[in-house]
């Protein structure tokens, strides 16, 4: 019994062309825009006859490398929609005062905060940290793969189709209205009957899918495929935060997808889980989705804190301080995380000791993550600091997330989040996180691990210039919000009741023009870079003295990672070969076993956006043949057996002697 | 214990000649993996089925469905229970010859626990239809909709089960018992049983508190 | 350090906020014991932010690379002293905190009765609270005063000095009743009915608005509270009598129609049974709707693990 529309169309469902907003001249000029360049990339591609390249090397690769870059892509590009829905919210916070209504309506306004949250989370964060996961795991721990490669592209694609989803909506219907969490009684059927809900529903089942199987992979990858030698308390702290990681995903994804499918449910088939009638309870709703969502946002953090470990004991030319503490520390984080998921909604009448328990509980954390920022003091201390892009970013970090960490545990406390709730002194605690220390750490992996990854540096001017705006920027774009937050502002406000708040939103649209110009800076480092490849070639394999195996070969690393699998003997296995004169085996090389590509991954993802799609408008009939093809393309990849291929011993003797050449070069 | 491992005596070889891993060492432990995730989201329906399943909004109980006689008739759940576990059981014995490399007798086994599958399909399709006869449907209550979902979920599971096992069974009779298609069998029969586990959690948690007075 | 050596920042904060900052300067007690409790919290905090910021800055400028004087020590990564001190710190931090967080958890517990006006100013005993009942509608606030017979939209007023009890609901979506300046906020929604306690210290006019996001007219959801000397409030009361106009069963369903920007209304008399149908989400529907005649009849039938709550809680 789907919802009654009256004249639903046998064949389109609900879409029809009302679905397409042509009457607003601004998205109709940005589908325009996004169609040509998708024209211009298409015909460039086959005008340098790169499409087979691109299918073979990298749409169907299943090499980790390559995923892991791929994912990054997906997410700078999502960044950039995020950062344009960001910048239009606060172009209308800074003009709706002393009755002015701003230029966007409510109608737009609930659906932008809602897709920017979604896109930052799903498309920008999630892919980020699991692109690094991806590049380096394998690496620091002298694998030459992940433990399923073809379930990594897949995870990939079907992330790539769940992002497309949230960009179709913009053109094709509309996008959620509800805030990123969706909760109902507001994102129900009878609060909010349109596609918008079901394109948020369906974008964040299938990624969420992804993710478990993401999770799954990575997490037997480390448990199985250490090198010899290399015992859990020899891996790097940045492998330890990617296990952690991992376990919670595998952990709290399940219950993402109950609460995403049961709303479906609600929403699809008339059920009463969530509804206001019937039984249902919107509460559970909330619950389910927060014990998914707070470790959610440790998952997203966790990997940014492994990173700066990474960083900070490279830059110093020194050991880490306190490795052990920064092993308990991670796995207490973990633990306590799944502990104190009711700091969402202290403000909805549980009890006074519940509250309590739940607040002293999640201070706590704030204990083992002052022992990490000890622990990267201290590793500072007599050690030599070379101030490379990276070091810069984490030194930033450092002190942002101070800020981030003390609004951290305000928020903690049940009567002050009394006060604090739901306002933007939230929103700021959040970015604050959020940019300073997710995406500072992102940006940094990306200078850092770029050599690994394409062979050349990046070209450090700009990098500076990319972390002197960010930083600035964040400070002006975030503390006049904080004091919005003191002030009492509420957020997801569209129009303001009191004037004497418009300096403070000023201000912050200023900030976030500074960020802007980070992110300009950014992107122009790349093309700078690859213009200067030349020069900025990596030619040792170890452009910043690094510690970890990665470093120990060539960049850009090749397709098999290690000729040999290398032996552990010590946390920070490179630093240790190193200072113990390991020469490089330059002969006996061996074929090496790796896995085949697939093109099951981008199909069956394929099929999966496609069945999305015509469920969200009801077109049941492409669903059911979608989802027939879904199975019969699964099935039949199970009957593919041979799946792996050798790289040739005269290949790997010829890769492996072009670096023996280039390092008698250098020196 | 870095220090420690600092402190040992150290072996001068820094790579291996042999290969240390290869294909499919690790399937088992991702199984492993995902099953327990499938777990927690039988967990999470639980506990959505704790919370709401005593909301019968007016609509029909476990005791009663609105005629005066009762939702839940154990017998045929029962019986279900058991066909469950008996299929659990000749899933194992089908592993056992599997282990013995007697294709032959795996393969009749994996077929009788799928034909037991099938029957309880059946069951529990005939247990929906008398319940809708009454007008318990999945979009009645909260409460239904907190029992359906549960019981729709495990039925999937036993479909995706059966499909498994033709599949299965096509490809040991295409290429033997391979190394793959070995592993594929033990992934089944870890797959199986954790259907019957969650089964019987289904029956004692569902149906059993459901009658209880 | 002395705690009280931090009090030197208040001031930089209060420049910062100007002097709107209302969550920084309220005017009702709990608000205000909220605040000494952010402050003092951040101080608390500042313990080991400021030391920990300081050494940064000190450490990346004095072991930077090219500041070949200073010690080099590649392999040095472990102190137990210093490990106590790591941990040891924050554990004690967080303890002093804990303690705090359990004390206001529940002394500021929006649902506990207010016990005191102001510090050393215990509540007369034989003072009966303010009870007045919010009900949240898109995207309006409906205030009733069951005691004073009266009912005003987008508008409420409180004598100073007298505990207030805000019961609240809502009719469909969730809102949060926030009035800065004398109390933090909680939840009113529908199907439930949840409590907030305060009290209101100075006459003056208060800005109240939803803090849950509700849709589409959200950000318009605000209204002026009047905090009034208890004659003043007598006249307010009178006032609003001679208004007119009866809140029944027909008024509410036309204020559940949505609406954006609803002007204030006021009601001289309220069906006294109407909140009440309210929370039960049953205005002028058949008895047998009502979500405590439904939750009655599910515990008759209801069986040992599942059985649901009569009263109208969670
Ligand atoms: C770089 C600059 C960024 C700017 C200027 C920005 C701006 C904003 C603004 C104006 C809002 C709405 C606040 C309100 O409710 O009134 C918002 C919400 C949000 N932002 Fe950002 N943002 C940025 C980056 C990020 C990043 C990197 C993330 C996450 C990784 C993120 C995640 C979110 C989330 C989850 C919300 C809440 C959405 C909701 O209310 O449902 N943002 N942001
Ligand atoms: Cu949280």
């Amino acid at each position: 019994m789907s919802p009654d529309t009256p004249h639903l169309d046998p064949i389109f469902g609900r879409l029809t062309l009302d679905a397409i907003p042509f009457q607003e001249p601004i998205l109709l000029g940005t589908f325009a825009v996004v169609v040509l360049l998708g024209i211009v990339v298409v015909g460039v591609v086959a005008y340098f006859n790169a499409w087979g390249y691109l299918w073979r090397e990298w749409i169907t690769s299943v090499d980790h490398k390559k995923i892991g870059i791929m994912y990054i892509i997906l997410a700078i590009v999502m960044l950039v929609r995020g950062l344009a829905d960001a910048v239009m919210m606060r172009l209308q916070q800074a003009m709706a005062f002393n009755g002015a209504d701003g230029y966007l309506p409510a109608h737009h306004y609930d659906q932008i905060f809602t897709a920017h949250g979604t896109i930052m989370i799903f498309f920008v964060a999630t892919p980020l940290i699991v692109g690094v996961m991806n590049f380096v795991v394998p690496l620091q721990i002298g694998a030459r793969d992940v433990a399923f490669p073809f379930l990594n592209n897949i995870g990939f694609w079907l992330t790539t189709m769940a992002a497309m989803l949230v960009n179709l909506s913009l053109f094709v219907g509309e996008f959620s209205q509800a805030g990123w969490v969706g909760e109902p009684p507001l994102s129900g059927l009878a609060d909010l009957p349109g596609v918008g809900v079901d394109y948020y529903l369906w974008a964040l089942q299938i990624s969420g899918v992804a993710t478990i199987i993401g999770g799954i992979n990575l997490l037997a990858t480390i448990m199985r495929m250490r090198a010899p030698g290399m015992t859990f308390m020899r891996m790097s702290i940045f492998t330890w935060s990617s296990l952690c990681v991992n376990a919670l995903i595998v952990l709290s994804f399940p219950f993402l997808t109950i609460a995403v499918s049961l709303l479906t449910l609600d929403r699809l088939i008339g059920t009463h889980f969530f509804t206001l009638d019937a039984g249902g309870n919107p509460m559970a709703y909330v619950n389910l989705v927060w014990v998914w969502g707070h470790p959610e946002v440790y998952i997203l953090v966790l990997p940014a804190l492994g990173l700066y470990s990474e960083f900070v004991a490279t830059f110093c030319s020194k050991r880490l301080f306190g490795y052990n503490s920064m092993v308990v520390a991670l796995v207490s984080i973990c633990v306590i995380g799944f502990i104190v998921w009711v700091h969402h909604f202290f403000t909805m009448g549980s009890g006074a000791s519940v509250n309590a328990f739940f607040g002293i509980a999640t201070a706590c954390v704030a204990i083992p993550t002052g022992v990490k920022v000890y622990n990267w003091l201290f590793t500072m201390y007599r050690g030599r600091i070379r101030f490379e892009v990276p070091m810069m970013w984490t030194i930033s970090f450092m002190f942002v997330f101070l800020l981030g960490g003390l609004t951290g545990v305000l928020n903690s406390i049940p009567a002050a989040d009394y006060v604090l709730h739901n306002g933007m002194m939230v929103v700021a605690h959040f970015h604050n996180v959020a940019i300073g220390a997710i995406t500072f750490a992102m940006l940094a992996a990306i200078d850092y691990w770029f050599p690994k990854a394409f062979g050349f540096r990046l070209e450090p001017f700009w990098g500076k210039v990319a972390v002197w705006s960010w930083t600035i920027g964040f400070f002006v774009a975030w503390m006049p919000i904080y004091v919005a937050g003191f002030v009492g502002v509420t957020r997801r406000t569209r129009v303001f009741d009191d004037p004497s708040l418009q300096p403070l939103y000023i201000i912050a649209a200023i900030g976030t023009a500074i960020i802007l110009v980070g992110v300009v800076a950014f992107l122009i480092q790349i093309y700078v870079s690859i213009v200067n490849r030349k020069a900025l070639r990596d030619v040792t394999g170890d452009p910043w003295g690094g510690r970890t195996l990665e470093w120990s070969i060539a960049s850009p690393a090749p397709d098999y990672n290690f000729a040999f699998t290398p032996v552990v003997h010590d946390v920070d296995a490179w630093a240790d070969m190193k200072a113990r004169g390991y020469k490089r085996p330059t002969e006996g090389f061996k074929a090496i076993h790796m896995p085949k590509n697939t093109a099951t991954g981008i199909i069956a993802s394929i099929l999966v956006f496609i069945f999305a799609f015509a469920v969200i408008w009801y077109m049941w009939w492409v669903a059911a043949i979608s989802f027939l093809l879904l199975l019969g393309v699964l099935i039949g990849h199970t009957f593919i057996y041979d799946r792996s291929f050798h790289i040739p011993e005269d290949v790997v003797t010829r890769t492996e002697n072009e670096r023996t050449r280039l390092l008698a070069q250098q020196g | 214990m870095a220090s420690t491992a600092h402190t040992e005596v150290k072996g001068d070889n820094f790579h291996v000649t042999e290969e240390p891993h290869h294909e499919g060492h690790s399937t088992v432990i991702g199984f492993w993996i995902f099953l327990m995730q499938d777990m927690l989201l039988f967990c999470g329906l639980f506990a959505i089925f704790a919370w709401l399943g005593g909301h019968y909004a007016n609509g029909p109980a476990p005791l009663d469905d609105g005629t005066g006689q009762p939702l839940f008739h154990l017998t045929p759940v029962a019986i279900n229970t058991v066909i469950m576990m008996v299929s659990a059981f000749t899933c194992s014995m089908g592993m056992v010859n599997i282990r013995k490399e007697n294709v032959g007798a795996a393969l009749r086994f994996f077929g009788i626990t799928a034909l037991l599958g099938l029957g309880f399909l059946f069951m529990q399709y005939r247990e929906a239809v008398n319940m809708a006869a009454v007008g318990a449907t999945i979009q009645t209550s909260a409460f239904l909709a907190s029992f359906f979902v549960i019981i729709f979920t495990h039925c999937l599971h036993v479909i995706a089960g059966l499909v498994w096992f033709v599949v299965l069974a096509v490809q040991i009779n295409l290429h033997g018992l391979d190394d793959a298609n070995e592993r594929r069998a033990v992934c089944f029969s870890m797959f199986w049983n954790f259907l019957d586990i969650t089964w019987v959690i289904v029956f004692v948690f569902v149906y059993l508190m459901g009658v209880l007075k | 350090m002395k705690l009280h050596h931090f009090y030197a920042l208040l001031p930089l904060a209060a420049i910062l906020a100007g002097c709107n900052a209302v969550e920084l300067n309220p005017s009702g007690d709990v608000a205000v014991q909220e605040r000494d409790l952010i402050l003092y919290a951040t101080e608390l905090m500042l313990i080991v932010i400021l030391p920990v910021a300081f050494l940064t800055t000190l450490f990346a400028w004095h072991y930077r690379h090219d500041n070949k004087s200073a010690r080099y020590e590649p392999e040095w990564h472990h102190s137990t002293p210093l490990e106590v001190v790591v941990w040891g710190i924050p554990i004690i931090i967080i303890a002093v905190m804990s303690v705090t967080t359990w004390k206001t958890a529940h002394t500021l517990d929006p649902y506990a009765p207010i016990t005191r006006l102001g510090p050393d100013q215990p509540v007369p005993p034989g003072t009966k609270p303010l009870v007045i009942q919010v009900v949240a509608l898109d995207w309006k606030w409906l205030f009733i005063y069951p005691e004073q017979g009266i009912a005003t939209v987008n508008e409420v007023a409180a004598p100073i000095n007298q505990p207030i009890e805000f019961r609240l609901t809502a009719d469909r979506t969730q809102n949060s009743l926030n009035i800065p300046a004398i109390a933090g906020q909680v939840y009113a929604m529908p199907t439930m009915e949840t409590e907030l306690h305060a009290v209101v210290n100075k006459v003056g006019e208060y800005r109240g608005k939803s803090s849950r996001f509700s849709g589409t007219g959200f950000s318009e959801m605000h209204f002026w509270f009047h905090g009034l000397s208890t004659e003043d409030f007598g006249k307010w009361v009178a006032q609003v009598k001679t208004a007119g106009g009866t809140l029944d069963t027909a008024t509410y369903q036309q204020l559940q129609v949505q609406s954006v920007s609803e002007p204030v209304h006021r009601y001289g008399s309220v069906d006294p049974q109407l909140y009440k149908l309210a929370v039960d989400q049953c205005v002028g529907k058949p008895g047998n709707l009502c979500l405590s005649t439904i939750r009655a009849n599910d515990f008759k039938k209801g069986n040992g693990l599942c059985r649901p709550n009569v009263s109208a809680s969670n």
